[in-house]
């Protein structure tokens, strides 16, 4: 459904966008991944028709957007990182203006506002002025104006910015309610997004594809070590010492930054189980155990591991408890990835 | 076609549902009624005493003409007001997106935003035809020059529209649009004051450019084709270029 082909894009000595191939076929949901500034925004501004490409082909729907950009951007729906609302309309005219100028039919034209805005749950605010609406709102306001048009295909540039988690978790509903009918592109920095809602992954760093596939290959093939989280309480300031010779331990890290949380990432040899030694170690210890569960290695190890220039194999860094980024707090909540 | 309504049609109530529009026609309305004023009490004058002594009085001459040689002056400077925001605004929020990932051509864009902010224009123009009905009323000055005064003075609007077009499309900032804008609309008036001092080979150049110079034979009644080529080639130069800035704009990103 959308096909590119050593897309390269250069803005005078900068090149944003590097020779990225990819291919989305049709019903597919796509995530595109990757740090600020890697190209995301361009690369999909330029499936849009927004710029050409510097060098490099890109077909949506089957047409070429440089030859045929008109049919190409008939038959997509776009949402910018920016919903592109014009503050003084209301929401019902800003759709409606929409519709007229990608060419929904004007007998339609009502039912098809009336029915998206249903869709993304903004019609209770149809004849609010789009200035006036909240962060949320604005975001599904763009998200119903990307629909309007009943398109092939669906490119969304991190259309959960900015959203409360519930939002979220809506969004992705109906995000993924719509793969199978539409072809949808989604970029986005959150991970878990996308191991949720993607059923492939291009992850993209400095203008260059790093990797393309299932989220969950991504997360096998990557993964060197095998991970458990102990917390354990009463444990002494040598606990991380204790843990460590247990047999079979490769590595002891805190989990919690908070000093005597008692909790713990342990890492194994690959295929090596270590649950019963290390309870046992912990209990003749004295200790009370009040957590041993598995972890998986999570798509944020992953992508870090892609896109920084770490060996691959290397220990992948401990969970990112710390990270500063505070627009992610409700993402990484869910981020922690409990083992099956 | 039906791309460029519906975008002259969003460009119009854009002006109509925030403050512009009416702050746009009321600033023209103002200065507007004291000329009126002024030039008819004059005229009215002037006929009390010709009645005594004799002489010719025309009102088409002596009230509407230089009415709407003053009218345009003011336009002038209200001009920048309608047109400083037309691209510069989209490119500002990024709405820009909105038009230039839809199935519209640029060219439809750019005559959808003309045709819009020519209709602000016309909009403000047709306040003016009360007065025009009053000295109707009163009077009876002859309609076909009258015809030809506004028919001059649509086409030096959009010849204004045009150039102010292609201004906002080179920036994201609407005041740095308005003010650009205005400077070269002042010269575009200014240049032809040049006229009298420059001698015989520069003066009719300077008067050519000369925005304004070009409405003085449409205020008196004369429909002259070298005015309304020029005021059309000056229209399609200014979209023209429009159409290379926005293109250009796309290809730097």
């Amino acid at each position: 459904m959308i096909e590119v082909q050593h897309l390269t894009k250069r803005y005078g000595r900068v090149t944003a966008v590097d020779d990225v191939s990819f291919r989305v076929e049709p019903g597919e949901i796509l995530g595109f991944l990757g740090p600020n500034g890697a190209g995301k925004t361009t690369t999909m501004r330029i499936l849009t028709g927004y710029m050409p490409a510097s060098e490099g082909r890109a077909t949506v729907a089957g047409y070429d957007v440089f030859s045929h950009p008109i049919e190409a951007k008939a038959r997509t729906g776009y949402l910018p990182e920016t919903p592109p609302l014009y503050p003084d309309m209301t929401v019902r005219e800003y759709l409606d203006f929409v519709a007229r100028i990608k060419r929904v039919p004007s007998g339609e034209r009502k039912a098809r506002v009336d029915a998206v805005m249903k869709r993304t749950r903004v019609d209770d605010m149809a004849s609010r002025a789009c200035g006036k609406l909240s962060k949320g709102y604005k975001q599904r306001v763009g998200l119903a104006q990307a629909l309007i048009h009943n398109p092939e295909v669906l490119i969304l540039d991190e259309p959960t910015a900015g959203l409360d988690p519930k939002q979220i978790i809506e969004t992705r509903d109906l995000i993924r309610s719509l793969a199978g009918d539409h072809t949808i592109v989604l970029s986005t920095h959150i991970l878990p997004e996308v191991s949720q809602t993607c059923q492939r992954v291009v992850i993209i760093n400095k203008g260059r594809v790093v990797a393309v596939d299932t989220p969950d290959n991504l997360i096998a093939r990557l993964a060197g070590s095998e991970t458990l989280y102990v917390q354990v309480d009463a444990a002494g300031a040598d606990a991380a010492a204790a843990l460590a010779l247990v047999p079979g331990v490769t590595r002891v890290a805190a989990a919690d930054m908070r000093p005597g949380s008692g909790a713990f990432e342990v890492q194994s040899e690959r295929g090596r189980d270590i649950r019963r030694e290390l309870s046992r170690e912990i209990v003749t210890r004295g200790w009370g155990l009040l957590e041993l569960r598995p972890m998986r290695i999570s798509l944020e190890e992953v992508f870090l591991q892609v896109t920084t220039e770490e060996t691959p194999g290397e220990p992948a860094p401990a969970r990112p408890g710390g990270e500063p980024a505070s627009d992610q707090g409700a993402a990484r909540v869910e981020g922690e990835v409990p083992g099956a | 076609m039906r791309n460029i309504m519906a975008i002259a049609n969003k460009e119009l109530r854009s002006y109509f549902s925030s403050p512009i529009a009416y702050i746009i026609i009321g600033f023209f309305l103002l200065p507007f009624g004291v000329f009126f004023y002024l030039y008819l009490t004059a005229f009215v004058r002037q006929s009390l005493q010709s009645a005594q002594f004799g002489g010719a009085m025309n009102i088409n001459q002596q009230v509407i003409r230089y009415v709407l040689q003053n009218a345009s002056v003011i336009i002038l400077f209200i001009m920048p007001m309608i047109t400083m925001r037309t691209y510069s605004e989209e490119k500002r929020s990024g709405t820009i997106e909105l038009l230039l990932t839809s199935p519209v051509t640029d060219l439809e864009i750019i005559l959808g935003k003309f045709f819009g902010a020519l209709g602000l224009y016309l909009a403000m123009l047709a306040v003016t035809l009360p007065y025009m009905g009053i000295l109707f009323y009163y009077g009876n000055p002859e309609w076909r020059p009258l015809i030809a005064a506004y028919l001059g003075l649509v086409l030096m609007g959009g010849a204004f529209v045009s150039l102010g077009l292609l201004i906002s499309s080179t920036t994201n900032n609407q005041i740095v649009a308005g003010i650009v804008s205005f400077v070269v609309f002042l010269l575009l008036w200014i240049v032809g004051w040049f006229a009298d001092s420059a001698g015989p080979t520069i003066g009719p150049i300077t008067s050519w450019l000369s925005i304004t110079e070009h409405f003085d034979d449409f205020s008196k009644g004369i429909i002259d084709t070298k005015h309304v080529l020029y005021y059309l080639s000056l229209i399609t130069f200014g979209l023209f270029l429009t159409a290379k800035s926005v293109d250009t704009e796309r290809w730097r990103g």
